[in-house]
């Protein structure tokens, strides 16, 4: 086999990889945009504080230390042990109690059947497993709790306020929303690169090395990371869409999506729907960013990979989770290959404005993505 | 017999009428300073096919969306089973089991035929988070029983072949039934239609009128419905109120109303001054 071949393989596996990242950055902004019409400028500032809150309860930071010191003239930074640590036992207790109480008394007082049992059981146990088998389980829970009580206050302080208001008027507020995120994120934990590490395996895989490197002569080179990032995105996607799919909560959101007059016709709450959307958003954005900042460190430039889901959200469809993957995965597969095969001949650095020179050729021919609506209008 | 509230009376054609279940009282409706609708009262009996007409633009649908808290009066209060109802979010007027059609149908086009419906059962589904996330137990038994009603319901519209269909792809009349069918998934207690058939030709008027009569004998539902074709509205129901530049002009069994010089005025369209 040619080398050139092998070579393009490689970019080609890195490309996807990189585009899973880049799909689960445009989820974010497909739920919220589909659920309440609003394009959400935030995503990459959620992702930014999301990664700077797990880094900050892992490290043991005191949250608003500068404010803290400046008020008080105390000199507080850490909390001189590890929350993380702390919180172990407790979560692994009620985890623990869950699993073993919530299904049994549920078996026994005939509340559901033995399939019923088995499924609480597999939910309470994959808890409890996920706080007893990866360490920074109590930080991660922790966050996404943060995350969940962010969504209460924008939707109780901004939106709640903008009900019916035109989109830009929407868009606006979520710049807003950015910036002022992004300070609160400075002022409670520091502007500072910081290392993310929660236990996900790092480095090439040796596997695929050794394999590809006995068939064809060449070992590929594959980051761990990135396959680990690619299933936990997997897995995230699918639970996404079963809960929309399957659930009473997933279904309200999909008729709000639809229709909110409608909507509220069969009594569903905008208010629960929105907050709903906004937690699930802000869980997208912690997975994003503990993808990214373990791959090259929570800093500012993460809010930047917002950014990079523009022209994966104008290829696949605004309103459409499969468009927001497949649109992540041809941009990355795209500006991987056309960086390898073109890059060189132009002086490199393509993957700045490649998937955007992408996107704006599909804006030509299919406006509405790939996966999206189509947009017809009725004269 | 129509003077006592709580009294309930047999119409002509052998049906039982109940009490008052629910009452406007002096409602006032004003979009700047525009009155959408002047001091109008009147009240909905259990069981009874109530309508409200007037030529366009009488505040009929406003008065439809007063009663649903899509709109909120300045002026004037809801009774609702002997209590006045506090200001409410249209969500909540739902929750009470007000179920409603709207003019130009709000329907969940991306969805099928059966998912609209379903939304209609939303409100019966209480399953907790957990059980809900994965859609087993209790989740798996709720879902049969509320499945079971939807079906029935679609069977009673007659819509059993377009279930699986996305309800963008039908034709307008078929989605006038099902935006009644996801109406009538709520087991509402009473149902609320705003002009259920305009734009319909004869034959579709002539089902829509039949599928009014049978939910309100079937299932017993109060129904209050908006239309502004005469013919259809005075075979259809036991009492009309009669509209016209937001004002009441006329209330009681369809042969009073046509008899009333006000409203033959309103319809022939004698000049206002």
């Amino acid at each position: 086999m040619p080398d050139q071949l092998i070579f393009a393989m490689e970019v080609t596996a890195n490309g996807l990889l990189n585009g899973v990242m880049y799909a689960l950055v445009a989820l974010g902004f497909v739920l919220i945009f589909k659920a309440s019409g609003i394009f959400n400028y935030a995503q990459g500032v959620m992702a930014l504080f999301a990664a700077m809150t797990l880094v900050g309860i892992q490290e043991g930071r005191v949250p608003f230390a500068h404010l803290i010191n400046a008020i008080f003239g105390t000199h507080v930074h850490h909390f001189g042990f590890d929350p993380n640590a702390a919180l172990f036992w407790p979560f692994a207790i009620v985890s623990f109690l869950a699993a073993l109480v919530i299904p049994i008394t549920a078996l026994l007082t005939k509340r559901v059947s033995i399939l019923g049992f088995l499924g609480l059981e597999a939910i309470t146990g994959g808890l409890f497993l996920f706080v007893w088998l990866v360490p920074a389980a109590p930080a991660i829970l922790l966050t996404v709790l943060i995350m969940i009580a962010f969504a209460y206050l924008v939707q109780r302080f901004v939106f709640k306020h903008l009900v019916g208001q035109e989109p830009i008027i929407l868009f606006m507020a979520t710049i807003g929303l950015a910036y002022f995120l992004e300070g609160v994120s400075d002022l409670m934990w520091g502007s500072e690169i910081r290392n993310l590490d929660v236990g996900l395996p790092q480095g090439v895989n040796d596997w695929i090395d050794v394999t590809t490197f006995e068939a064809l002569g060449y070992g590929l080179f594959i980051d761990n990371l990135d396959i680990a990032a690619a299933i936990i995105a997997a897995i995230l996607v699918m639970s996404l869409i079963a809960y929309s799919q399957y659930t009473k909560n997933g279904r309200a959101m999909r008729a709000v999506a639809d229709d909110h007059q409608a909507a509220l016709s069969v009594g569903i709450s905008l208010n629960y729907v929105w907050i709903l959307v906004w937690s699930l958003a802000g869980i997208v954005a912690l997975v994003a960013g503990v993808m990214w900042g373990s791959k090259s460190g929570v800093q500012f430039s993460l809010s930047l990979i917002a950014l990079k889901a523009l022209p994966v959200l104008m290829l696949g469809g605004f309103t459409s989770i499969p468009g927001a993957i497949v649109g992540g995965l041809i941009i990355g597969v795209g500006e991987a290959l056309f960086e390898f095969a073109i890059g060189p001949m132009i002086g490199g650095a393509t993957e700045n404005w490649f998937a955007y020179v992408l996107a704006l050729v599909f804006l030509v021919f299919r406006p509405q993505g790939l996966f999206g609506e189509k947009i017809i209008e009725r004269v | 017999m129509l003077d006592n509230p709580t009294e309930s009376y047999v119409t002509a054609d052998g049906r039982t009428i109940g009490a008052v279940v629910m009452e406007m009282r002096g409602i006032t409706l004003r979009f700047g300073g525009v009155e959408a609708i002047k001091d109008i009262s009147f009240d909905v009996r259990e069981g009874e096919i109530r309508a409200i007409i007037g030529p366009n633009g009488a505040g009929k649908s406003s008065m439809l969306n007063v009663i649903s808290g899509f709109y909120h009066p300045q002026e004037g209060e809801v009774f609702y089973k002997g209590s006045k109802r506090p200001p409410m979010k249209p969500f909540q007027v739902a929750r009470q089991g007000i179920a409603r059609t709207f003019q130009n149908i709000a329907l969940f086009e991306g969805m099928s035929v059966l998912d609209n419906v379903m939304t209609g059962r939303l409100n019966y589904m209480k399953t907790g988070f957990f059980s809900q996330a994965m859609w087993w137990g209790k989740a798996e038994d709720e879902e049969t029983k509320n499945r079971a009603k939807a079906e029935e319901i679609i069977d009673f519209l007659e819509i059993q072949a377009i279930r699986k269909t996305p309800v963008g792809r039908l034709p307008y009349g078929l989605k006038k039934r099902v935006e009644l069918a996801r109406a009538l998934a709520a087991e509402p207690q009473i149902l609320l239609l705003d002009e259920p058939m305009a734009g319909m030709n004869v034959e579709e008027k002539e089902d829509m009128s039949r599928f009014i009569l049978d939910v309100n004998d079937e299932f017993g539902t109060t129904i209050v419905l908006i239309e502004h074709d005469m013919g259809v509205v005075m075979d259809l129901s036991d009492r009309v109120v009669v509209m016209d530049y937001g004002k009441k002009i006329g209330d009681g069994t369809p042969d009073e109303v046509r008899n009333n010089q006000e409203v033959i005025d309103a319809y022939l369209g004698v000049s206002h001054d």
